[in-house]
């Protein structure tokens, strides 16, 4: 059996009270529940104070560019798909510089899960305002106010992935729980995170959520399949902000649909000198 | 006689201007000549003027030439545009009852293209074909080859039927109403079988042999005939082809998938590797092995974008901020391509490090017979791998060696954690701060081009051994300063070539070597500024006393090479 002393890492450089130390449990805790050993998992992260995650836990670890997370992730599971593979980034990381990536990757519906530290600020480079910043957010380069923020909940179920979720840094049994159900889902399971920063944040504080969020999963009614309801659910934000699985929906991963993969994965594929003689005569 | 022809088939796109000159190549191929063709076209699907050439030979051909012996016009911009081209004794052949208000001398020969298409074959569209037939009939050849290319191409049904009546329709034509004397007379000379294939195609056939399993890319002229190729074979030959959203996810996906274990590329042209640029950086701190193709056009920008132009080397060698190794390769020819891509990936495996390997348009889309791979001399170096079972302690991957290349562990083997970051980190993979360890780890990264370097083979010399004058390229020119050595040596001018296809790390005792034993030297390059000229003044302390450079878009000619050789007096 797993324990969570299997994914003690290395030493911690956040700040205290940082909203990061709560996801960083849920994920510990989510990975030991589900008894899967950490040379299995593979985290990519991105640049920011969220991509310095996977180095406080004990995975195999590919910390990339600001951004890049999710291509890199994408071709590591297409090289590996025994891997289980989590990306981690932050908001800037993942709706500013990586948007595109973000689109495309729950368009193809590669088969990882995506955690997005959503502090709405930027903390490593110390407090300016992020995609996801609230309308009018004060900050050293937005004098005049954040402008209307992303919501990352709503361009994802526009863009139909799989599994659309949010949870709460502040809730670490919830959060671990969805987690969790993002890793089993078949498919991109992209779960993001309410991030209290304790430093440049002074609004979305632990308080402020624990006001606002309520459980979907406590809902009698709420269907996640359907598409115009979880739509309308991901416009929730203010006095009441809902939490767990906002989407889902069963659709073909990319990778199932490899016909490459079919005699097992690509690393597991012996590299050796092509069998290129019949494609030689094609050209004569 | 020896035998030499240059055609020449001009159209606007949509015409078929490229099924045609690829038929009638290949129809040489099969009669046993050597062939080198080569394709110039615009920026658009339908209109404009393209044209493709077909040199045939009796001896190795790898440059096209100047005059045009044989024109084949589809309309009459291509005669406007050609006329001045044709050499002396050659033909223009053109509908005469589409193509009005010819002006010129005797060269022309009208055959009634369309009409013959629409009466023989049904379809006027077939034409081309027609005009492919006719080609044939000017200078004799074998129908029967041209029959069975045109199966091949077609397809047996009714299409293949139906182009086979147009194109014999065109052959029978000219065979009885062509009466003039003509100096051009082609028949097959030998059942050699020999590949006719394109730069690109020998790429993607080199990935292929070294087993890479993972493409991905965005499509951009000239690369993306890698990438279409692949994708036609990936079900067949257990590869992934996956285009990607923009050029910054493709070299990130193949950063994650190299990382995982398997072999991985991208292709793309200057524009796109500029967005890749930031990936090269982290393939080169993370030691990650990458090959990444850059099918080189004429630039800034978008520049010219269906044109060819080398002048992304300098670009190749410094690209991204920060230091790393890379090693730099630039196919010389078509058989070079293929060779060169699986020595790329063999490098990246070995060192752990990205490769470049620098193509161009010309070299991209042009076609060459090849007298085929010898499979048995392909290896395969996948460099030192760990061994979870044989190790005793904790799975470092960045550990410090004396070489500098650390032991690869793949993600997922028991045993070892497989950490690395785009951050300065620790042997362990693990981000780092203090000025000791980033110290090393740069010592440890740059360290692996000392033996790099041992790998890299030294630029061939052409022709006489000592020379006066030395000729200097790199990269797909090497065909057509060959032949202009050859022309030059004839008229006894002491002329050699130093031909460089490896050009990182630079392989500076030799090219110092050969520069010293010339009295001048020239560097010969498809650019405005002369960076090879730049990097040999950099590595070498040398300066080289002359540039023949062109930047207009268009590949060089040996008869251009001549005349600037000699305007030049180096």
């Amino acid at each position: 059996m797993v324990a969570m002393t299997d994914y003690a890492g290395s030493k911690l450089a956040w700040c205290p009270g940082c909203g990061n130390f709560g996801i960083l449990s849920a994920v510990n805790k989510a990975l030991v529940e589900l008894n899967i050993e950490p040379h299995r998992v593979l985290m990519v992260s991105g640049i920011g104070q969220a991509g310095k995650l996977p180095h406080y836990t004990r995975c195999n670890i590919l910390n990339m560019l600001h951004g890049r997370t999710l291509p890199a992730a994408a071709g590591a599971k297409i090289a590996n798909p025994e891997l289980i593979v989590i990306a981690v980034g932050g908001d800037g990381d993942g709706y500013g510089e990586g948007g595109n990536h973000f689109i495309h990757a729950m368009r193809r519906n590669h088969d990882i899960t995506y955690l997005v530290h959503n502090n709405q600020v930027y903390g490593l480079t110390k407090g300016q305002a992020s995609p996801t910043s609230d309308l009018g957010f004060v900050t050293k380069t937005t004098l005049r106010g954040a402008t209307m923020p992303l919501n990352p909940l709503a361009l994802a179920i526009a863009c139909d992935a799989s599994f659309v979720g949010r949870g709460f840094a502040g809730d670490v049994e919830h959060l671990a729980n969805l987690i969790k159900m993002g890793i089993t889902h078949k498919g991109f399971a992209f779960i993001d995170v309410l991030q209290p920063c304790v430093i440049f944040n002074r609004k979305n504080t632990y308080n402020w959520y624990r006001e606002r969020v309520y459980k979907l999963e406590e809902e009698t009614n709420y269907d996640p399949s359907n598409k115009a309801a979880a739509f309308n659910k991901a416009q929730e934000w203010g006095e009441q902000i809902p939490i767990g699985i906002i989407y889902r929906k069963q659709r073909p991963t990319f990778e199932e649909q490899l016909p490459a993969l079919d005699k097992g994965p690509l690393v597991k594929q012996k590299i050796e000198i092509g069998r290129i003689e019949e494609l030689l005569d094609e050209f004569l | 006689m020896s035998v030499d022809i240059n055609f020449m088939v001009g159209g606007e796109a949509g015409q078929g201007v490229q099924s045609v000159g690829f038929i009638l190549a290949k129809s040489f191929a099969r009669g046993g000549y050597y062939v080198f063709a080569d394709q110039d076209y615009e920026s658009r699907i339908r209109g404009g003027h393209n044209f493709f050439r077909v040199r045939v030979k009796d001896t190795r051909v790898e440059a096209i030439a100047e005059p045009v012996d044989i024109l084949l016009a589809l309309n009459k911009e291509s005669i406007d545009l050609h006329q001045g081209e044709l050499a002396k004794g050659g033909i223009i052949l053109f509908d005469g009852e589409k193509i009005e208000d010819i002006s010129g001398d005797g060269n022309f020969f009208s055959v009634p293209l369309e009409r013959l298409a629409e009466e023989k074959a049904g379809n006027k569209l077939m034409a081309n074909t027609t005009a492919l037939g006719a080609a044939l009939g000017l200078v004799g050849y074998d129908f029967e080859l041209l029959d069975k290319v045109l199966r091949e191409h077609f397809g047996a049904g009714e299409i293949g039927e139906n182009n086979i009546k147009a194109a014999k329709a065109g052959y029978e034509y000219t065979r009885e109403n062509f009466k003039r004397d003509f100096d051009y007379r082609l028949s097959p000379i030998s059942d050699t079988k020999r590949m006719l294939l394109n730069g690109h195609e020998a790429v993607a056939l080199g990935a292929i042999a070294a087993g890479c399993k993972f493409m991905a890319g965005y499509p951009m002229t000239p690369s993306t005939s890698i990438m279409e190729y692949m994708a036609a074979k990936a079900k067949d030959f257990d590869l992934v082809v996956l285009q990607s959203e923009d050029e910054i996810a493709a070299i990130n996906m193949i950063i994650g998938a190299g990382y995982a274990g398997v072999r991985a590329m991208t292709a793309t042209s200057g524009s796109g590797f500029c967005l890749m640029v930031e990936g090269l950086g982290l393939a080169g701190i993370t030691e990650t092995p990458i090959v990444i193709v850059d099918g080189q056009r004429p630039g800034p920008a978008t520049g010219l974008p269906t044109r060819t132009e080398q002048s992304d080397l300098e670009f190749a060698l410094h690209a991204s901020h920060g230091e790393f190794p890379r090693a730099v390769l630039a196919p010389a020819t078509i058989e070079d391509a293929f060779w060169l891509t699986i020595k790329a990936f063999n490098l990246a495996e070995k060192y752990q490090l990205p490769v470049i390997v620098l193509t161009d348009q010309h070299l991209a889309s042009s076609y060459s017979t090849v007298g085929g791979f010898d499979l048995s001399n392909v290896t395969i170096d996948r460099g030192i791998l760990f061994s979870p079972e044989e190790a005793g302690e904790e799975y470092k991957r960045h550990r410090i060696t004396k070489s500098g290349v650390s032991p690869r562990a793949f993600p997922g083997q028991k045993g070892a954690q497989v950490a690395t970051d785009a951050d300065e980190h620790d042997e362990a993979g693990h981000l780092i701060e203090d000025a000791e360890t980033r110290t090393q780890m740069v010592q440890k990264r740059m360290c692996k081009l000392i033996d790099l370097k041992k790998e890299i083979a030294p630029p061939q010399l052409y022709g006489p051994r000592k020379a006066e004058t030395i000729l200097i390229g790199w990269g797909s020119t090497c065909g057509a300063i060959r032949e202009a050595v050859d022309i030059l040596g004839q008229e006894k001018a002491s002329v050699n070539l130093l031909h460089l296809s490896e050009l990182w790390p630079f392989p500076a005792e030799v090219v110092a070597e050969a520069l010293s034993n010339a009295r001048t030297s020239c560097v010969i390059e498809n650019n405005a500024t002369g960076q090879l000229a730049h990097l040999i003044r950099a590595e070498t302390g040398k300066e080289v006393s002359g540039k023949i450079l062109k930047y207009d878009g268009r590949p060089f000619t040996p008869a251009y090479i001549v005349r600037e050789v000699k305007k030049e007096g180096c």
